[in-house]
């Protein structure tokens, strides 16, 4: 899974694979961290109060 | 007793009959986590999977409720990358649909490898020359993609949304959602095919075989094409069958007959790469590797031609004819039907591509291998189905799933409520003159 696992090859097969499976993670990681950052930001600055939208 | 939670403007059954509901459902539940802790604790000897059937009931469950549940990837396609707005309607439906159906899947997975402690070694310990490992690495994220879709809609819960942080972090969802659904259609498309690929790179099963592009059989993007195709299908089912349980209306029919219609097209023209499909298999590559078409539906019990003819004309050429008619498609009856015959001949696509092809003879002294399910795998299978139908029940009571379902099913005090107020507070006003 990680370049410093034991059997990691660089090879064709693992930069597709593990390539794929890190870039849709990270896509996942960094919404959802913009998203709750920006919730939190939001809040302090007092958004989001009952009927607000 | 939890009024309070309810959506605005939309009434739900008194708390007595959803309770007894659950209640019913629960107990189908629970027979099924009976099997499932008996598969765990006594091992994969509870099922009737023998060294003929590796793949069994659950894989095709697997494959079916993973194909079912594409409505959710291709509705987030279509709503939020193509831009067909009328879908934000039931794109709610869609996404809770396909995170039953998403999560069922990894739960079947987690039955079926007997050892779930090691499930995270698919990963650790990645096979980078087979298929089911990009089917594991696209399955799990997809589901991640999933609970992030269906997160917001929680948050959009009466009381939670009154939370400043949950308002917010929900509305940040809602606003960045085509990100998310756009991976969800990369991981998708990867995923679906690989388990078409899975049966098509099988070369000493030629029931299965087939040629392809580069590394990827034509199993690879029929499997693909089948669930864009027939996902929404299924979705539309499951939202006739809601309406039907809660007696209501609760998506308009334009935004039923533009999906059925989508959908509709896709059927046709996958039927169509399936027929093409078919006949250079039956007539090319089969006899290439040694077995013609007959090897393949006579000599058992079970398996004939009657089930080609159902999966490919009553589960495919039927249903596309009636969704693509508009005629036949604006007809409730018919549309249903279409609905139903193509869950039907996907789930049996999904079947014939996992069991049957175990159950053919290879080898020139063998015979047909038919199996069936031991109880525990029955259970098992039925388990997804009862989780699913009590998270719906839950969703369905709790969350603001069918956005239109107050303006298509007006409470009687309020609307009076409402007409009052407006007659009080403009008593002055006098028609409209020309």
């Amino acid at each position: 899974m990680f370049p410093f696992s034991f059997e990691w090859l660089w090879d064709a097969g693992h930069i597709v694979f593990h390539g794929g499976l890190w870039y849709a993670l990270n896509i996942i990681g960094i919404g959802m961290t913009y998203c709750i950052i920006k919730a939190v930001i939001d809040t302090s600055k007092g958004k989001g109060g009952h009927g607000h939208h | 007793m939890d009024t309070a939670l309810i959506p605005k403007g939309v009434k739900r059954c008194p708390m007595w009959q959803f309770l007894l509901g659950l209640g019913i459902v629960g107990a189908v539940l629970l027979w099924g986590v009976y099997a499932m802790l008996l598969c765990w604790f006594k091992g994969l000897n509870q099922t009737n999977m023998n060294d003929y059937y590796g793949f069994a009931l659950w894989i095709w469950a697997d494959l079916a409720v993973i194909a079912l549940g594409g409505g959710a990837f291709f509705s987030g396609l279509l709503r939020y990358i193509i831009g067909k707005d009328e879908l934000k309607h039931i794109i709610n439906y869609a996404v809770l649909i396909g995170f039953i159906c998403y999560s069922s899947a990894l739960l079947i997975l987690a039955i079926d490898i007997g050892q779930p402690l090691r499930g995270w070694f698919i990963f650790w310990h990645a096979n980078v020359h087979s298929m089911l490992t990009e089917v594991a690495f696209c399955l799990s994220c997809y589901f991640a993609v999933l609970t992030i879709e269906y997160i917001p809609l929680i948050l959009e819960n009466r009381q939670l949304d009154k939370v400043p942080f949950f308002h917010n972090l929900s509305h940040n969802m809602h606003e960045i959602m085509a990100v998310f659904a756009a991976t969800g259609a990369f991981l998708s498309f990867f995923h679906q095919g690989s388990l078409g690929g899975v049966a098509g790179v099988l070369f000493g099963r030629p029931f299965a075989f087939r040629e392809g592009l580069l590394i990827w059989p034509w199993t690879f993007f029929l499997f693909t094409w089948s669930a864009a195709a027939y996902g929404p299908c299924f979705t539309l089912l499951i939202t006739w069958i809601t309406e039907k349980v809660t007696r209501k209306k609760l998506v308009k029919d334009n935004v039923i007959e533009l999906l059925a219609k989508i959908s509709g097209w896709m059927i046709f023209t996958y039927t169509i790469a399936k027929i093409c499909d078919t006949t250079r298999w039956a007539n090319i590559t089969a006899p290439g590797l040694g077995q013609n078409l007959a090897d393949f539906y006579t000599g058992n019990a079970f398996y004939g031609y009657w089930i080609l003819f159902a999966e490919i004309v009553l589960g495919g050429v039927v249903p596309a004819i009636i969704l693509i008619s508009a005629g036949l498609r604006k007809h409730p009856t018919w549309r249903v039907v279409a609905f139903f015959l193509g869950v039907m001949g996907v789930s049996l696509n999904r079947w014939v591509m996992v069991l049957q092809v175990m159950a053919v003879p290879i080898l020139p002294f063998d015979t047909w291998a038919l199996y069936y399910p031991s109880w525990q795998e029955v259970a098992t299978t039925l388990l997804p189905v009862a989780y699913g139908i009590i998270l719906i029940m839950i969703s369905y009571r709790y969350l603001p799933i069918f956005p239109q379902e107050a303006e298509l099913n007006p409470i009687e005090e309020e609307t009076s409520t409402a007409v009052e107020a407006h007659t009080k507070s403009a008593p002055d006003l006098e028609p409209a003159k020309a």
